[in-house]
């Protein structure tokens, strides 16, 4: 009797299995063994060459320069994104005439795709005509081009992450800011605690596990969303907002070194796990009040 | 309220007041540029006359109505099969014992972490030995098995009563029918919410579709969208903005209709 509900349960999971493993699990251990090899050349078959392609990495300085800019990029955007999402939902977690409105506002740029929202801030951004431009020069400041000058593009990359992340962010700001005990913002209440003091030593900690995911997630976010690279930047100027899997891509699917693209992905998979390994231990150590 | 005055609610509101003009100022100005004829894409004025004129050009530009095809039949498919390989999987997982349990859950969780996303040129050798590049069906192959799925609808199994299960049992339903007669129907919330987070994911998702496919026949409308305002072919802002508007059109208006689902269903997708 036992066994046959063991051969149900596989039965049932098998057809997941099939397609996970084949997509996600294969590859992942297919892009480690591809990337202690060199890509095949025309004539010249694939040679094994141990940690050549990660010593290769060292010495290439797009690499470099990508890795810069994803920490970057992450620290630019995980901690802004975070923090307007915190304030957005302080903002709209209780009713008043035009709540619903404003919510709105926010969480809209969630369902909108990052690419054909990447055009509209293109044109933000575009010198001359561009509506950042036109209130810089009603000031009397110069022309500049954010996108396309090496010093601001991963700046305007990473804006137009950020504005379109916090409102998604906020919505779960906004579930762990009902679940505070209203008994509790009435006890502060009596012992004459500022308002700024409840958020700070009440508030805060009790949503910490919710900032804890959130964080998570947005530092998944910032080595995977690269959509709006593509119509912005392209990388450019000069690799100036190249990043990881900007990268990858192009090493794959433009120069087609896929061994090289296969090791920079295994890096890729490196950064996201010790991210995983991170919630674990977090989550470990208990952020929770419980 | 601690100690709020109304000097404080003022200055609340009109922080979040500029906030949402700062935040909803990209859609904004899209419609404007959209339904504006070109000289007024940079200039505005309440009296400039409107027109549809740039949504008929990117229309004729572009083969859009074949792109929209594509992505509906893309989001489809992929959420159907979602649906049917998660909820099997799912219901194995919440409610049955077997060797081997732990560790299979280990490889759903490990999805979360890395997802076909980044497996670009992998996933794409996958395809050629299949003989599947530049089909539609291997934008979604990929997407099918989705851990977080599995994940979501596990946890919402979880909570069936068990004395409903045993019931359906000694009345004499077979395995697959208590998942379908019990636990799929007491599921459909969990599935809605999924769903949505689903179809908006993929009517969105970009980069392995791109690569996927290289032809009309199969790309979807973001891939179509982009290499539509990338051409130099003198397209002009106000009729990118509009073809940027009708990309999005379909989620957007589902989300004015559906704002609760739409919020409640990301909000639940994301807290496990």
């Amino acid at each position: 009797m036992m066994r046959r509900e063991w051969i149900y349960a596989w039965l049932l999971v098998l057809p997941a299995f099939v397609f996970l493993i084949t997509f996600t699990h294969l590859p992942a251990v297919e892009a480690l063994v591809n990337s202690v090899w060199t890509t095949a050349k025309g004539r010249r078959p694939s040679m094994f060459v141990g940690l050549g392609n990660y010593q290769k990495m060292l010495q290439d300085p797009i690499f470099i320069k990508a890795m810069i800019n994803s920490g970057l990029y992450a620290a630019l955007t995980v901690p802004t994104s975070i923090a307007l999402a915190l304030a957005m939902a302080l903002l709209v977690h209780r009713p008043f005439k035009g709540v619903a409105a404003m919510r709105m506002a926010y969480f809209t740029p969630t369902v909108l795709p990052l690419v054909a929202v990447a055009n509209i801030w293109l044109f933000f951004y575009a010198p001359g005509f561009g509506l950042i431009d036109q209130i810089r020069q009603f000031f009397g400041f110069a022309s500049a081009n954010y996108a396309g000058q090496p010093d601001t593009a991963l700046y305007s990359v990473a804006v137009v992450t950020i504005w379109k992340e916090a409102g998604f962010f906020m919505i779960f700001f906004l579930a762990a800011l009902q679940t505070v005990p209203e008994t509790l913002r009435e006890a502060a209440a009596i012992e004459g605690c500022s308002k700024w003091t409840f958020f700070r030593r009440v508030t805060l900690p009790l949503i910490m596990p919710t900032t804890l995911f959130v964080s998570v997630n947005a530092v998944i976010n910032a080595f995977r969303l690269v959509d709006h690279v593509f119509v912005m930047t392209k990388g450019g100027p000069d690799n100036a907002s190249m990043l990881l899997l900007y990268y990858i891509f192009e090493t794959g699917f433009r120069y087609w070194d896929t061994a090289y693209a296969a090791a920079l992905t295994v890096v890729l998979i490196l950064i996201l796990s010790l991210a995983g390994l991170g919630q674990f231990y977090a989550a470990d150590k208990r952020v929770h009040y419980k | 309220m601690i100690g709020e005055t109304l000097f404080d609610r003022i200055l609340i509101r009109a922080a979040g007041t500029i906030l949402a003009l700062l935040w909803i100022a990209p859609l904004a100005y899209a419609v404007w540029a959209a339904f504006h004829p070109a000289a007024y894409e940079a200039r505005f004025d309440l009296l400039a006359p409107l027109t549809l004129e740039n949504f008929y050009s990117a229309w004729s530009q572009a083969p859009f109505s074949r792109y929209f095809l594509n992505t509906a039949l893309l989001v489809g498919m992929i959420l159907a099969a979602q649906l049917v390989l998660c909820t099997l999987a799912a219901f194995a997982f919440a409610r049955l014992d077997f060797p081997g349990k732990s560790f299979l859950f280990g490889l759903i969780l490990v999805q979360l972490l890395v997802m076909p996303d980044i497996l670009l040129v992998e996933n794409y050798k996958t395809m050629r030995a299949l003989g599947l590049v530049d089909t539609i069906i291997a934008i979604g192959l990929p997407y099918f098995a989705s851990g977080f799925a599995i994940f979501l609808l596990r946890q919402t199994f979880m909570t069936v009563p068990k004395e409903l299960d045993d019931a359906a049992r000694v009345e004499g339903c077979s395995l697959i029918g208590v998942l379908w007669r019990v636990y799929v129907p007491l599921g459909k919330p969990a599935m809605l919410a999924f769903g949505l987070v689903s179809v908006s994911h993929h009517w969105n998702n970009f980069l392995w579709p791109l690569i996927i496919t290289n032809s009309v026949e199969t790309r979807p409308l973001t891939v179509g969208l982009s290499i539509f305002a990338t051409t130099d072919s003198g397209t002009t802002w106000s009729v990118i903005n509009a073809a940027t508007l009708m990309t999005s059109a379909p989620l957007l208006l589902g989300f004015l209709l559906f704002q609760r689902q739409f919020v409640q269903s990301f909000m639940r997708a994301g807290i496990k």
